[in-house]
């Protein structure tokens, strides 16, 4: 049977940190180590949930865990997966937890080698959408229009003016065995993909967004709900790629107005009619795309 | 044991097949690459039973070999100048961290401009990041360090990542005849790779944490107290080596006919054979010099130094490095050795051999010759180009 959260291991493998209230990130990784277990080790470059976690000598993680480099997330991973391998133990996951920036823009070479060589890790990306710990700056998965304090709204640019890069597609392009998209909101939906990643053997990876409400403006009690309706609202979308296919796992029934998500958040709250606009026809035109080229799960479940 | 025609390279690989890294993970640079060739060779055909991992930089190379070595596994890298500054992040990383990885440097110049040959600015520039450096003068030493930098890198009072750095080309290239000890001798020397300061999946904990400025001096003092306690570590590490192999070497220097010399020339690497030859020349014409050659930066011989110099009237610092604005800093290291023991002699410093320049006996005479006439300050050696 696989998992949920009402069967999930009600040992604490994250605990004791001083994440800021209502944190996305660090649910990722608390259910994420859930799932995996005692024997995981887990790898956290410079970012926020290592600064939150590993500070001697308060360190909170319950199971082996390392902080690596900014870049380095994905070589260390490979490194102690082959010394354990070398070492001839078994039964483990080398599991790596790193945020937008550390794998979008200084991590992406070294994801994308250990890719490359299909080492055997779960490398699970938590995208607050910004250079959190730092205070909020723009990384390369900050969505168009976002303020950040590196991308600032005023009269003359108002906020990010790039749109975010599809890192699930970048690394699905890789033919990685198993990559997936999910959310903080959609806990059973990143709850079976933790547990499905755990079984297969070569490299997997995780993108989930994690909203922070330092960073994007809303309360400490919105974090679940924002995270839901970005999905709900078709800004993001929950898939998997395995053997070469992309599948919706959660088809909208029909995508809700992301006038309603982007308003809710101070981020966005300079944006215009105009550019939520803009906003609505980038999301048309993926979704296009997604039909022409994702599987639908509903579907495929039909005989 | 085996005699071979090996260039420095071949025979550092040699060392590194018979120490046994668990893994390897390296990525190509001239004039490293065949290290890494030789390496992949035997794991392929089944004398190195190694994970090789063909990783994407050399920051992953060295973060790969953390990684190994974060959950106790023996680990091997090698690099060379833009490599090596590439991964100088890793570089402090590995020494906090105290991971006992051993580092094959090909010692080549720093752009710009361009420059594959050797010299050992990129190296020294890393004086400060932790790391054990030593530094071969031929390829038999080459592959002893590799047996000998495991050895004392992973003592547990030690603990501390070793770079052992060959002069490229003119070493790593170079061919002379090796002694190649046997597996069973190797074996004997250097014993599997135990350490408490690992992630183990039986008894969990965090590694690689921050501390603030409560904990972090404390740290630093350890780390600190860690090189220094190579000294006694290299001492007793090389006789046992004698013990096994036969040969032995003489700690963090080497004195040659320094005993009753006037003039000493103190140098590091390849160049000391020639330096060697050279003073026999002089000291056949009645002239006392002598050569000491320092095979270990850091730890820094400052004892050794100071006896060497105790009683010569004169010293000289020939080395391929400069730190621009100031002097070469080896010179500026060994100062301070001379000053804090209290000899006040006359000192100078040549830079040579930058960008691969060569180096001759008639430079090596020449330094002599200057030192005798009081010669001080910074001087270049080899600047004369084809205009000239």
């Amino acid at each position: 049977m696989s998992l949920n959260a009402r069967t999930l291991n009600e040992e604490e493998f994250f605990y004791g940190h001083k994440a800021c209230a209502g944190c996305g990130g660090s649910l990722a990784v608390r259910i994420a180590l859930k799932v995996l277990g005692e024997r995981s080790i887990a790898v956290l470059p410079a970012g926020c949930m290592s600064a939150v976690g590993f500070n001697f000598p308060q360190l909170c993680f319950g199971n082996n865990a390392i902080i690596s480099t900014f870049a380095g997330t994905a070589s260390m991973l490979t490194g102690i997966e082959a010394g354990l391998r070398a070492r001839g133990e078994t039964n483990y996951h080398a599991v790596g937890f790193a945020g937008d920036g550390g794998t979008a823009d200084i991590g992406i070479q070294a994801l994308s080698g250990a890719i490359d060589r299909n080492d055997d890790i779960l490398y699970i990306c938590y995208d607050n959408e910004a250079y959190m710990n730092t205070g909020i700056q723009k990384s390369s998965l900050t969505p168009f229009g976002a303020r950040t304090t590196t991308t600032p709204a005023g009269k003359n640019i108002r906020g990010n003016l790039r749109p975010k890069k599809n890192m699930f597609e970048i690394v699905a392009a890789h033919g990685i065995p198993y990559a997936a998209t999910a959310s903080i909101g959609y806990l059973n939906d990143f709850i079976a993909k933790v547990e499905k990643a755990s079984k297969i053997r070569g490299t997997k990876y995780i993108h989930i967004i994690a909203p922070c409400p330092t960073g994007w403006g809303i309360a400490t009690d919105e974090t679940v709900e924002v995270a839901r309706q970005v999905v709900d609202c078709g800004l993001w979308y929950l898939a998997e790629y395995e053997n070469g296919n992309f599948t919706l796992t959660h088809q909208p029934k029909q995508l809700a107005d992301p006038a309603d998500y982007l308003k809710r958040q101070a981020r966005f709250r300079h944006l215009t009619e105009e550019d939520i606009e803009l906003i609505r026809q980038s999301r048309d035109l993926k979704w296009e795309q997604i039909r022409k080229n994702y599987k639908n799960i509903q579907e495929e479940k039909q005989p | 044991m085996a005699k071979k025609f090996l260039s420095g390279d071949e025979a550092f690989a040699e060392g590194v097949r018979l120490a046994r890294p668990q893994v390897i993970s390296a990525y190509p640079i001239t004039p490293q690459t065949i290290v890494v060739e030789k390496l992949s060779e035997m794991v392929e055909d089944g004398s190195l039973k190694s994970e090789f991992i063909h990783v994407e930089s050399e920051h992953s190379a060295l973060s790969c070999a953390m990684g190994a070595s974060s959950v106790g596994a023996r680990a091997f890298t090698a690099t060379s100048s833009q490599g090596l500054l590439y991964m100088a992040e890793c570089l402090t990383y590995a020494s906090g961290g105290r991971f006992p990885i051993l580092m094959m440097n090909a010692n080549r110049s720093t752009a710009l401009p361009w420059n594959i040959y050797g010299d050992q600015r990129d190296s020294i520039s890393l004086l400060d990041s932790g790391w054990i450096q030593a530094y071969a003068e031929n390829a038999q030493e080459a592959l002893d360090l590799a047996l000998l930098g495991y050895y004392i890198a992973e003592k547990k009072e030690v603990s501390t990542p070793y770079m052992a750095n060959l002069d490229g080309f003119v070493l790593t290239h170079t061919y002379e005849v090796v002694d190649v000890p046997t597996r069973e001798q190797a074996d004997a020397f250097l014993p599997p790779f135990e350490t408490d300061n690992r992630l183990d999946l039986e008894h969990p904990r965090n590694l690689g944490f921050s501390a603030g400025p409560d904990y972090n001096t404390q740290f630093k003092m350890k780390e600190h107290a860690g090189l220094l306690k190579v000294r006694e570590v290299v001492a007793e590490a090389e006789d046992r080596f004698a013990a096994i192999f036969g040969r032995q070497y003489t700690g963090l220097t080497e004195s040659y006919r320094t005993e009753d010399a006037d003039y000493i020339l103190v140098t590091l690497g390849s160049i000391a054979g020639l330096v060697r030859e050279t003073v026999d020349a002089l000291r056949a014409n009645g002239k006392k010099v002598g050569l000491l050659r320092l095979r270990y930066l850091r730890p820094f011989p400052n004892q050794e130094i100071a006896s060497a110099a105790a009683n010569t009237k004169a010293l000289a610092v020939l080395e391929k490095d400069i730190s621009f604005g100031n002097e070469g800093t080896v010179y500026t290291n060994v100062v301070s050795a001379l000053h804090k023991a209290g000899i006040a002699i006359p000192t100078a410093n040549y830079v040579g051999g930058l960008g691969g320049k060569n180096i001759s006996a008639e430079d090596i005479r020449q330094i002599f010759e200057d030192l005798s006439q009081g010669q001080q300050g910074l001087h270049f050696v080899g600047t004369g180009g084809e205009a000239d």
